[in-house]
């Protein structure tokens, strides 16, 4: 646990320095160092601990945590909160996430930052709580309904759980989306050394407030030339409306606009696919001269990467393309790789999400997908075994 | 200058880019705006500081229409949303302005739970028995053998006593009235924003157009004599008996006690906290 000397603790909002901790609790402490002081969640394994956290944390620093019925309500109160200016998140796994869903659209639609952690467990249905999966990254793409593009990271350790946070918190204040932090179960119960760094040096980005004062003619949903509207919040006099109904700039319900309608759903799928590049991240090993890349995110990259440093040592040039945003998917990156190399490997816990991405922006390149269910990760061994056989 | 007569005393509690508003001639969600309205005159609320929250429905437009911040949210979450705003905003006044479908059905669990914590917000629920905006499909609230679009038999559910609901759940402030009886209700109204914790209004309100015609009411001057007749007021009654029957609505306060409320004991907890030696 993060224990420091006790007086020092006292009101310090961001734990600075090297900690031994879990991931989920590196997660909480992520959130409140990008400026989180809202948690709305339900018991949910493995992602409890985040929520445990943030109920001893929060209320120290001003913060606000309840435990609401259920989370479809966490997801709701998690807008509001949002709305009345204050950077709020929830924490869950699979079945909450699938709640989550509807109120993920209305996020979508309204344009509220907010950030959702889902510490990923097998399903489908409850499947296995204690147990690591990746089977909702396709969820978290296309879960709620209607078009829309949203943010998802997927952390491989315990500091990027701290890190990959903070950056979901800025990534949804500075496109107005609901960002993902995609766990897993490995992830988010490993224990390992993190460094949280001292206050002033993490970057943090806040919503673009108008520029005007309130007037009548306000619009809160005219976008900037990044397509992404300046926030007002309730209470500081802007009398503006929002509703999970199609809408004009004005926030006013157009349900029989064909204009309407195009305008705001491009808008909302092109903020992000217009600003892909400063969005997407993937962090590169070992591709220079690489004649077979493994495609890893989460768990599954370190495997990939042990399983890569094995192959360079029997002389096989391996590379791993570790995906740290899953969405929007990073098609050109896969793509540069792909056309380097003479197969791909998409190692995943699932029976192939991914890797139909991977297969799509590879193009012509070959792709094997090495499939794990239940409690093991990969081993190195079995993605070794994939990329030998790739090459021959 | 005829602009300047014809101005309405509470224009400025509407926007009145957005009117004309979208509901039925002689539907009651007019006499709820205009004592919603009247209930902020009244208390010289500062309107910068109320946040009106609905859900889906055809009151549910009415956070479309008031000139506060507002949101339209996702069916039957006008209750989980508005716990967010006020904990995150202690200042606003929230109120929460929905139908007895989407409050009691489909969001009915968050309305048990914002009530058992005490939350600090006001939740007004236009009953009309039906749900309207789809086209007078039954619901929660519906009178037992009467007609609807789903009930061509006649309705075999028992319907919600929201009044004794409310009570049982732990609501600080609970009172039912019709459209009829507007200053009664206005001066609920009044009495829920002002009261610290979680109050609750239900109005009987008419929907001539689907309810009434399915329910030999076909006017809304139906529908209101059928409140005259039936409206009995019993103050501070028992709220288990607070019935609603063809001969019977039950109307009055029900509830009106005091109790911690769930912003309050979030701020004493935050001192504790905050006071605190360690993070264990």
């Amino acid at each position: 646990m993060t224990v420091a000397t006790p007086v020092a603790e006292k009101q310090e909002i961001v734990r600075s320095g090297r900690r031994f901790t879990s991931g989920d609790i590196a997660c909480a402490e992520g959130a409140i160092a990008a400026g989180c002081r809202f948690f709305a969640g339900y018991p949910i394994t493995p992602a409890t601990e985040i929520a445990e956290h943030m109920s001893r944390r929060l209320p120290e620093i001003d913060g606000v945590y309840i435990q609401m019925e259920d989370e479809i309500a966490s997801m709701a109160a998690v807008i509001g909160a949002s709305y009345a200016g204050v950077k709020a998140m929830t924490a869950t796994s699979g079945p909450g996430f699938s709640l989550m869903q509807e109120n993920i659209g209305l996020a979508v639609m309204t344009e509220t930052p907010c950030v959702i952690v889902n510490v990923m467990r097998g399903g489908p249905s409850t499947g296995q709580p204690t147990m690591p999966g990746q089977q909702d990254v396709m969820q978290a793409r296309w879960g709620s309904h209607g078009d829309y593009e949203i943010i998802a990271l997927a952390p491989s350790s315990v500091q990027e759980m701290f890190d990959l946070t903070v950056d979901a918190f800025n990534l949804a204040e500075t496109y107005r989306v609901p960002t993902f932090v995609l766990a897993d179960e490995i992830v988010g119960h490993m224990w390992e050394r993190v460094n949280i760094p001292e206050a002033e040096s993490i970057r943090i980005v806040n919503r673009k407030k108008p520029r005007e004062s309130p007037n009548p003619k306000f619009a809160p949903f005219k976008p900037d030339a990044d397509l992404v509207p300046p926030m007002a919040v309730f209470g500081q006099g802007y009398h503006f409306h929002a509703t999970g109904l199609t809408h004009d700039e004005r926030g006013y319900p157009r349900t029989e606009s064909v204009e309407a309608q195009t305008c705001l759903v491009q808008r909302l799928c092109n903020k992000i696919r217009k600003n892909k590049d400063k969005i997407v991240r993937v962090q590169e090993d070992m591709l220079e001269d690489a004649e077979v890349a493994v495609v890893a995110y989460g768990i599954a990259a370190r495997a990939a990467l042990s399983a890569v440093r094995k192959a360079r040592a029997e002389g096989v040039k391996a590379g791993l393309l570790r995906l740290v945003t899953l969405w929007p998917f990073p098609d050109e990156q896969v793509g540069q790789v792909a056309r380097r190399v003479k197969g791909m490997v998409v190692p995943e816990m699932n029976c192939g999400q991914i890797v139909r991405e991977v297969e799509r922006a590879a193009k012509e390149t070959p792709v094997t997908f090495l499939s794990k269910l239940g409690e093991e990760p990969h081993k190195p061994e079995e993605i070794l075994e994939a990329m030998r056989g790739t090459l021959k | 200058m005829i602009e300047e007569e014809l101005r309405h005393p509470y224009d400025k509690f509407l926007r009145k880019d957005r009117i004309p508003h979208i509901w039925c001639e002689g539907c009651g969600n007019g006499i709820i705006l205009n004592c919603f309205a009247r209930a902020l005159d009244e208390l010289d609320m500062d309107l910068d500081k109320v946040a009106v929250v609905s859900g889906i429905g055809c009151i549910g437009r009415i956070s479309g229409y008031t000139n506060t911040d507002s949101f339209h949210t996702t069916h039957g979450r006008p209750i989980a949303f508005a716990t967010g705003v006020k904990l995150a905003n202690p200042e606003l006044t929230v109120a929460v302005i929905s139908g007895d479908g989407d409050l009691f059905a489909i969001g009915g669990n968050h309305f048990i739970h914002a009530a058992r914590r005490n939350l600090d917000i006001k939740v007004i629920c236009a009953n009309n028995f039906i749900y309207g905006m789809t086209g007078g499909q039954g619901g929660p609230t519906t009178p037992m053998e009467t007609w609807t679009t789903t009930t061509p038999y006649g309705n075999i559910e028992q319907a919600f006593n929201l009044v004794h609901l409310a009570a049982a759940c732990g609501a600080v402030y609970v009172a039912r009235w019709t459209t009829l009886q507007t200053r009664w209700l206005t001066e609920s109204i009044k009495k829920a924003l002002q009261k610290e914790g979680f109050s609750f209004v239900e109005i009987i309100s008419e929907c001539p157009e689907i309810f009434g015609r399915y329910n030999k009411m076909d006017t809304a001057l139906k529908m209101m004599k059928w409140f005259k007749e039936a409206s009995v007021v019993q103050h501070f009654s028992e709220p288990a008996k607070a019935e609603i029957t063809p001969n019977r609505i039950v109307v009055g306060e029900f509830v009106d006690i005091e109790k911690p409320s769930y912003g309050r004991l979030l701020k004493e907890m935050r001192t504790k906290a905050s006071q605190k030696k360690t993070g264990e």
